[in-house]
Parts: structure tokens; sequence; C-alpha cells
């Protein structure tokens, strides 16, 4: 399939052209980089272009509530070795900035994309892709999201006919639920913090017994599949149990978990793991996440945190105490606009930190930290912070829309 | 009150804690403590008995089929009945409102049995599900401040005889009903359809559940501080919307 063979239909050339043009104008304007208008407008003009944009490809799709960028990120560095990749590398994860990026890459050997969960039974439908990356489900702004057992059901239906190798994170028992339904899965053992959205069975509503790093559920029989790759501290090992070591620039088990399915992605695209792992660790920042950048004389580690399992392992990854901390949480609508999520966080983790509150939702998380028990101070700006901020390197942890403030104001 | 200690009941995280409600429990953890009080918290999970000794008892919210489960499970059960006899104080949230009640509507669409704890029954709205905002007077019996929360609900709850409104909304939409009301209450059983947690966001209302459950007028003062602060930037968003 790969390679220009098939050239694109003058209808499809057309919907290219009229989508670069109003990505152009939208740019011209200053309004972002225009991915997304003109994907619109390309789509528009053909609906099938998706589909025959990713004709020429060798795609994998990545999905998950947390961590798809960065394993998207990963998994293109790697797929490198083997050919040119083109990728939504910024993000823009729904079927419009899907379609523009991929009309960015006509020369492209290999499509790696990030497809926001809503989507991703579609856009598997669209682009028949060679594999399909499911990380983790977890709640995630429930005032706007479907519910997220309900989403791992619509997976698992979607999934169902895919001729896809689904690579799927066999600790999460909602993974496991979307991706048992496929013909041709892959576990892998990346683990997973956060347990609290799977604790009542997906197949029957038993309630799940989690002994060790093991689950079943007692009444049923639906268990824990095993896996063929497995992430263990520093290492991956593979199906043939040689271990590989993981090293990357980007902290975090997390990371290490987003490392070892991307080693396995590689392995079904036929990139050896060696080869896979020294690629990604060239990474140094996925869109400004984990980066270190220096802001008054400062440094300040950035870190984005979403939802209640994005925090717990971003709390696992900073520095010991008396690291300084700054917390940032908006609540606009690209965050969901309700803040109760905030009491799902295990906020006395932070327990010895110096802690320091901004962000437009300041006051939810000085009451959530209050009750916590904690020390905190609550500022107007991230400058004050920054200043109050006793000596050492900053974690900042932010949510979505309170992190672009953030990397806007430190210039990043 | 048992022993000098406080017994607090999470009624099923397992099932009923997908939208931040636990922080209800935190929270009313916390004040008890700050007034001096033994607390005991006690987490209990859809496959092990409801304990009916329990001072307080605190139910959230969930998904809808975690509620059917939940139902199913605390009505074979009979110990939250038991501790309301007892004279048990029980404060539900959203799914876990609508299961003290008579009757709701589950995830098959099927018409489910409450436990009959309020005098209410739950359909499921027709329009759109009720998301945002809520601002709304609390009952003046109960003597508390305007209640702050938010709502995230398909559920309509109609009141019977016996339970009476437990606020009025002047902004968001409660029940559901279109008659401004929000909530339901008895003596000692109360549902709301409020987030935010509503514990956060009314710290009085923990309070007041403390009252009932050690049967006094008044706790010592503590520093609301940053339940203040917070309590005026949601009134001042939610009746001047940016």
């Amino acid at each position: 399939m790969a390679g220009n063979t098939e050239p694109l239909s003058p209808r499809a050339k057309l919907a290219v052209t009229a989508g670069r043009a109003a990505a152009a104008v939208s740019r011209a304007a200053g309004r972002g980089s225009g991915s997304v208008i003109g994907g619109k407008v390309a789509l528009k003009l053909d609906p099938d272009l998706l589909g025959a944009l990713a004709q020429h490809l060798d795609v994998v799709l990545v999905s998950a509530t947390n961590g798809k960028t960065t394993t998207t990120r990963l998994i293109a560095e790697a797929l490198r070795a083997s050919g040119p990749v083109v990728s939504n590398a910024l993000g823009a994860n729904m079927p419009a900035g899907i379609t523009s990026a991929l009309a960015g890459g006509s020369d492209a050997k290999y499509g790696v994309i990030e497809v926001d969960e809503k989507y991703l039974a579609g856009v598997a439908r669209d682009v028949t892709p060679k594999a399909i990356a499911l990380l983790n489900l977890s709640r995630d702004q429930l005032d706007r999201a479907a519910e997220t057992r309900m989403l791992a059901e619509k997976w698992r239906e979607g999934l169902a006919g895919s001729k896809a190798v689904i690579v799927a994170n066999c600790d999460d028992p909602l993974i496991v639920w979307s991706a048992s339904s496929s013909q041709n899965v892959v576990w892998v053992a990346a683990g997973q913090e956060w347990k609290d959205d799977a604790w009542s069975c997906p197949s029957c509503g038993g309630v799940m017994q989690r002994p060790g790093d093991d689950w079943f559920c007692g009444e049923c029989g639906f268990r824990r599949p095993t896996p063929s790759w497995v992430l263990s501290g520093d290492h991956v090992l593979d199906p043939h149990g040689s271990a590989w070591p993981i090293s990357l620039q980007l902290p975090g088990r997390a990371n290490k978990a987003n490392a070892a399915t991307s080693a396995a992605v590689a392995a079904v695209f036929g990139v050896p793991p060696q080869v896979a792992l020294e690629r990604m660790y060239q990474v140094q920042a996925v869109a400004g996440r984990y980066d270190v950048v220096r802001f008054q004389d400062r440094e300040l580690r950035l870190l984005l945190a979403k939802n209640p399992a994005g925090w717990l392992e971003t709390f696992s990854l900073i520095d010991q105490p008396p690291a300084p901390v700054i917390l940032s949480v908006n609540a606009r609508g690209a965050d969901g606009t309700d803040t109760s999520w905030l009491w799902d966080v295990d906020y006395p983790r932070l327990a010895g930190h110096p802690i320091f509150v901004i962000g437009d939702r300041r006051l939810d998380l000085a009451v959530r930290l209050e009750v916590a028990g904690l020390d905190f101070r609550v500022c107007e700006t991230l400058d004050e912070a920054v200043q109050l901020a006793p000596p050492g390197q900053i974690e900042l942890i932010a949510n979505y829309t309170a992190f672009q403030d953030v990397r806007r104001r430190v210039g990043n | 009150m048992s022993d000098n200690s406080l017994r607090l009941v999470w009624v099923y995280p397992d099932l009923l804690s997908t939208y931040g409600d636990q922080g209800n429990v935190l929270v009313v953890e916390r004040r008890a403590r700050r007034r001096g009080l033994d607390v005991q918290r006690v987490d209990v999970r859809s496959d092990q008995p409801i304990p009916t000794s329990g001072d307080i008892y605190l139910i959230g919210g969930g998904e809808d089929r975690p509620q059917r489960l939940a139902a199913e499970r605390l009505v074979r059960d009979g110990g939250l009945e038991r501790a309301v006899s007892n004279g048990a104080i029980v404060f539900s949230v959203c799914a876990g409102y609508q299961i003290l009640g008579n009757e709701f509507v589950n995830d098959m669409g099927e018409r489910q049995q409450g436990l009959g704890l309020l005098d209410v029954v739950t359909v499921r709205g027709e329009g759109e599900r009720c998301v945002g905002d809520v601002l709304a007077d609390i009952d003046p019996q109960l003597g508390l401040p305007q209640l702050t929360g938010f709502e995230n609900h398909q559920g309509v709850t109609h009141l019977g005889p016996a339970a009476k409104p437990f606020a009025r909304t002047r902004l968001g939409r409660g029940n559901g009903t279109g008659d401004g009301t929000e909530g339901a209450y008895n003596d000692t059983v109360f549902g709301t359809y409020m987030h935010g947690p509503v514990m956060a966001r009314n710290p009085l209302i923990a309070d007041l559940l403390l009252k009932l459950a050690l049967d006094v007028n008044a706790l010592p003062p503590i520093d609301d501080r940053w339940y203040d602060a917070l309590r005026a930037e949601r009134i001042a968003a939610a009746t001047q919307p940016a």
C-alpha cells in the first residue's frame, strides 16, 4: 500500500488545494496554524478525502485519555527509521485536523495519527489502519464527554470488524474490553496507576478483584490477558523475552509505558525494538510538555495534566520536596467547565512541597488543598508565584488552557 | 453517635464516585476534625454489607449502568434502610439521589425500584441534558445560605407529598420539572443534583449534617476564608455570566 502508487482523484486534489488556501487565510488572519479550518474546508468538498489521502500510507492510529500526543510522537520517531512519516504532531486530532496533516505529507510512507477518543471508530473505518494503539481510558471532562464506560463500549463495537493489529494495554480493564472484540491484538503490560474507573466489570458489572498487578472479575471470568510485551522498570521485554533498555529524555513512568507501547507498534511495521527505542531518545518535549524553560531567572518544568489519572502520573514524576510546585487550573470550554474532578485528584501526595496556586479556578484549588490539609499560597499571576517560590527548579502542573496560558507567558 | 467517634460512611465508591462527589466525604470529615471530633470513615464497596451503625451516610453520582447495579445491590442489602430507621443522616447526589427515591429509569430504559427513603420518582428527561452552574435558595427552614453547584444529569425528579424541595433555583434546572425545585429532603434524608462538589461550595451543608448527627444547635466556628472566597466567586460568576 505504501508509496504514491495511485494518484488522488481530481476531486480530492481540488479539496486539498482549497483546504490549503483556507489554512493560509486563517494563518494570515493570525488564527493559529489553520490546520483545522483547512481540513474542514477540504472534507466538505470531498468527504472521502481522509480515506483517499491515507490510501497511500501504512497508518497507525493512537488513542487514549492520556499520553496520545506523546505516544504519537514516539511512534513517529521510531518509524522514521524505515521511511518518511506524516503525523498530526501538534495534537489536532479530530477528522479535520487529521485530514489537514495527511494532505501535507504526499511523500510519506507512514501515517502516524493521534485520534480523539470520540472519533476513533469512524477514523478507523475511513483510513483502514495497519495498527491501532490503545493506551488507557479514564474519566475526563464529564460535563461534555460521553461516559467513560460508554466510550469503551463504542470502541469495542467500532473495532470489532477491523483488520488492524490492535496494540493494547492489558493493565487497563476498559482497554481490554475495548480491544478484545478484535481478531488480532498484541497485549502490552504498560501499567496504569489510576484504577478508579474500572472497579466494575465492563462485561458483567461484577466487582473487580485487583491483587497486585493482576485483575479479574470474580463473577464472569473476564480477566487480564497474558501480555506479549511487558514494561518492567526501565526495560521493555519483547515477545522473545529479550529486555531492551528504555532511555528517554521525557520523564516519568507513564512515558516509559508510552515507549513500551511504541516499541510494540514499531515491531508491527518491521522496526526492531532496539532501533525504535534509540530513536525515541531524541524526543525532548512534546508541544511544550515536559519542557524546562527559563523565566525570571528561574527554571520551570512545564507539565500538562488534564484529569485525575493524568495528575496521578504527574505527581509520580516530579522532584521530591522541597521542590516548589505551581498548580494552575482553568475551566474554560476546552478544559470542561465543571471543576468537581479536582476532588478525585490525590493532592495529599504533594505534602512537603511549597505549593503555589494560580489559574482562573485557583479558589476551587484552594478549598481542595485546605481540605487536604496542605500549606499553600494563592497567587494572582504566574509571575507572582515564581517570585514567591523558594529556590530550586519549579515543577509547574497545569490543565489544558492553563498550560497554554503559561506557555504564552514564558514565551515557550 | 457511638463511642465518641463520628462514623462517616461512603457508600459504593466503586460504582458511585465518578463526578468528584467524594469531595463531600473529605469536607465533612475535615470540618468534623477541625471541631476536635474523632472521625471514623468507612468506605463500603458494593460487594460488602452496608454497616447499620453509621452516623452520616454519603452517596455520590455515577454513570447509568453503575447506578442500576448500585440500586440492585442496595435494595438487596437493606442496610441503608435499617441505618435510617436507627436515626442515621443520609446525603445523596445525582444518581445517588435518584436511587434513594421510590423509582427511577435505568440504563436499559426500564423503571427500577429505589430504596424509598425519599418520596420522589425520577423519569428520563426528553429535552437536553441539564449541564451547568446552578444558583438556588435553600428551604428557609434549614437556615442555610444560597446554594451554588454544578449540575450534569438527564433525570427529571418529581416530589411526592412526603418530600420537601431542598431548594428553589434562581439559575439552572435542578429537578428538571420546570417548577424551580432542586433536590428533596425529609427529616434525615437529603438529595440534590449538585456537584461541585456541593459541600466544597456550600460547607454549611456539611455543618448541618454534623449538627443533626451530633444533635446540637451550633458548632464552634472555623476558618472559612477559602470557602467564602470560592462561594462569592461562583455566585458572582453565575449571576453575571461573562
